[in-house]
């Protein structure tokens, strides 16, 4: 299935002239898709992730959301229909769970606008499909990880729907609308600071959302075992280099991973996820770890 | 509640505090007075003493004290959502240590000659004010990008500390008399006694609030972090410009009008924050409303409690300040 809403067409970046963070990177996302950014530290995961979030522009190249250059797009547009949970949220106030995902509201409302009781029902739902509507009065900073990261994905979630906006919708035309532009959800890193069974609440609160709502999900992450449990395609990036792009059982192989990690690794499917399991074994002979 | 209705009951409330505390505070002082003799409209204006008092003695300072605390409290406010820090005060980023120097200068080179009207201090520490934000601001400016809250921070307190140190140095050199006033300007000083300082420090304060109008749901998202605010739509560059260049012209305003008078915007914020929780569409209004209200009452206290002695009222505010930074420090750890 080829109806790609993400591409990057031959896109560098680099922070500074000196060193290129991505260069020549060619990748697509489909509609739909649940795919990950797969790399060792430094390989350019999270600017990748940031340049197809629109934060950042390529020096060369572009970057193609529905078919049209992210540049020619305004900042409101692309909020509406993408949203980039970070890596960890520390707040410096002291916000409720409900204000956070309320906020996910902004791109929606004028600069004066209050949000009314449908946003705040839009904001309560986005709670719900992440299980977290029974922490809604509490204030975000005590809650756990795991949790916190839930509620910055309802946020996010909030922010994509247009059910509001849509002068027709209704629970029949609700899918027509929604296939019209996409909702694409990207986290960067999403369990990186994150207990086992927080890493697995994540893991199959994202494949439900990708699987109920059609949500196109890109993940970056060092973590082979959680993108192998997650993601049904894997862009494995090496040096700021596309090292190979596909599907998840053909990326996770003995020679593209000890090219990429400088391990040598065993590659099982479990009996009872019936997915592919990475056991790194020892340090690859000729690794180049720089 | 919605969130319409909350954001109007603050404005209810806290206005509504701020005016009470504005119209009994003229009533308080050395001399007792009369609200009724003041409003009455049968005896003369001339012949009113109470009248008299409440208008010209005491409403201008009054007024000063709110339009300062005000524009000190809202500012505070700003900054901290800017630096993502709830301990920054609207004099972390160097403001108020360029208007001092400033004043300073026309203070001790004994500069009398004002423009169009208005006395030599507060323009030379108005500019004193400006001079430090333009520093501060340039040193801050990413290329092609917005504003380094590290490079702000950095630059804002080594100019702090620079402009301290030039300031000592000139007060070594300058004889008693001359250091006298600029240590009493350095606590800060309501008595305008007429309302022309006032006339001068408004538009540039009210300027300052058109643009806080605009920022509240942006400084919410600013105040997670820049990605996050730029993920959900907001021209992160352009506000993190507006609150530095808002907050900084009003606090120029207000210090060229009273003086650095400390920890308002600090306690202020905070404590609203405790009543109304950390919409910025909350605190903005609350801290404004707040802030007059809180100096005000200071400065009651200083023109009152050991008169005909005056307490400057910075001392007032530190030593209710204080204390409660401290607290605030231990509480966030």
């Amino acid at each position: 299935m080829s109806d790609p809403c993400l591409t990057v067409e031959r896109a560098s970046f680099a922070y500074d002239a000196k060193a290129l963070v991505l260069s020549d990177v060619t990748a697509s996302v489909s509609r739909g898709a649940l795919v990950g950014i797969l790399g060792p530290n430094g390989s350019g995961k999270t600017t990748l992730l940031r340049l197809l979030a629109g934060l950042v522009s390529p020096l060369e190249g572009r970057v193609l959301l529905d078919g049209t250059d992210m540049r020619t797009l305004r900042r409101r547009d692309l909020s509406t229909r993408m949203a980039l949970v970070p890596q960890e949220t520390q707040l410096a106030f002291e916000y409720t769970v409900l204000e956070m995902a309320v906020m996910g509201r902004y791109p929606h409302l004028g600069a004066f606008e209050i949000e009314g009781p449908d946003e705040i029902e839009v904001a309560r739902d986005a709670l719900r499909q992440t299980g977290t509507l029974h922490l809604e009065s509490r204030w975000f900073n005590t809650l756990s990880g795991g949790e916190k990261q839930r509620v910055v994905i309802a946020s996010a979630l909030a922010q994509l729907e247009r059910r509001l906006r849509e002068p027709f919708s209704s629970e029949s035309g609700e899918e027509g609308s929604r296939n019209r532009f996409s909702e694409i959800l990207l986290l960067d890193e999403p369990t990186a600071s994150l207990d086992l069974a927080y890493q697995l609440e994540i893991r199959s609160v994202l494949a439900r959302l990708n699987e109920s709502r059609g949500l196109t999900v890109v993940v970056s992450t060092h973590d082979l075992n959680f993108a192998a449990g997650l993601c049904r395609e894997l862009i494995l990036l090496d040096r700021g280099r596309v090292l190979a792009a596909g599907l998840t059982d053909s990326m996770l192989e003995g020679t593209l991973i000890r090219k990429l990690y400088g391990v040598e690794v065993d590659i099982t499917t479990n009996p009872r996820t019936g997915r592919p399991t990475v056991v790194p074994v020892a340090r690859a002979p000729d690794a180049h770890l720089s | 509640m919605t969130i319409g209705r909350k954001i109007a009951a603050t404005y209810l409330v806290f206005g509504l505090g701020a005016v009470v505390t504005c119209l009994l505070a003229p009533l308080v002082g050395s001399t007792t007075i009369d609200f009724r003799r003041v409003f009455d409209a049968s005896v003369p204006f001339a012949e009113n003493a109470d009248a008299q008092i409440f208008f010209v003695a005491r409403l201008p300072r009054v007024l000063a004290g709110a339009l300062v605390g005000s524009a000190l409290a809202a500012s505070g406010v700003v900054l901290q959502a800017l630096l993502r820090n709830p301990l920054a005060t609207p004099f972390t980023l160097g403001v108020s240590a360029g208007a001092a120097l400033g004043a300073m200068l026309a203070l001790t080179l004994e500069l009398s000659s004002g423009i169009a009207g208005f006395s030599a201090v507060p323009i030379a520490s108005f500019a004193g004010s400006l001079g430090a934000v333009g520093i501060v601001y340039s040193l801050a400016r990413v290329r092609h990008r917005g504003l380094s809250t590290n490079v702000l921070l950095l630059a804002g307190v080594t100019l702090n500390s620079f402009f301290s140190a030039l300031i000592l140095f000139v007060q070594f050199l300058s004889d008693f008399t001359q250091t006298f006033r600029t240590v009493r300007w350095l606590m800060g000083d309501l008595d305008v006694s007429s309302y022309a300082p006032l006339v001068a420090a408004a538009p540039p304060i009210a300027l300052s609030f058109g643009a806080f109008a605009m920022l509240p749901r942006s400084m919410n998202l600013l105040s997670i972090s820049d990605e996050s605010a730029a993920s959900r739509g907001v021209d992160v560059h352009r506000t993190q410009r507006l609150a530095f260049l808002s907050a900084s012209l009003a606090t120029g305003a207000a210090v060229s009008l009273g003086g650095p008078v400390g920890f308002i915007g600090i306690v202020v914020p905070h404590l609203v924050r405790l009543l109304v929780g950390a919409d910025h569409r909350m605190v903005l209004p609350a801290s404004a409303f707040g802030g007059a209200a809180f100096l005000v009452a200071c400065d009651t206290v200083s023109r009152s409690a050991l008169a005909p002695l005056e307490v400057p009222v910075g001392v007032v505010t530190a030593l209710i300040g204080g204390p409660f930074f401290l607290w605030l420090l231990i509480r966030h750890r």
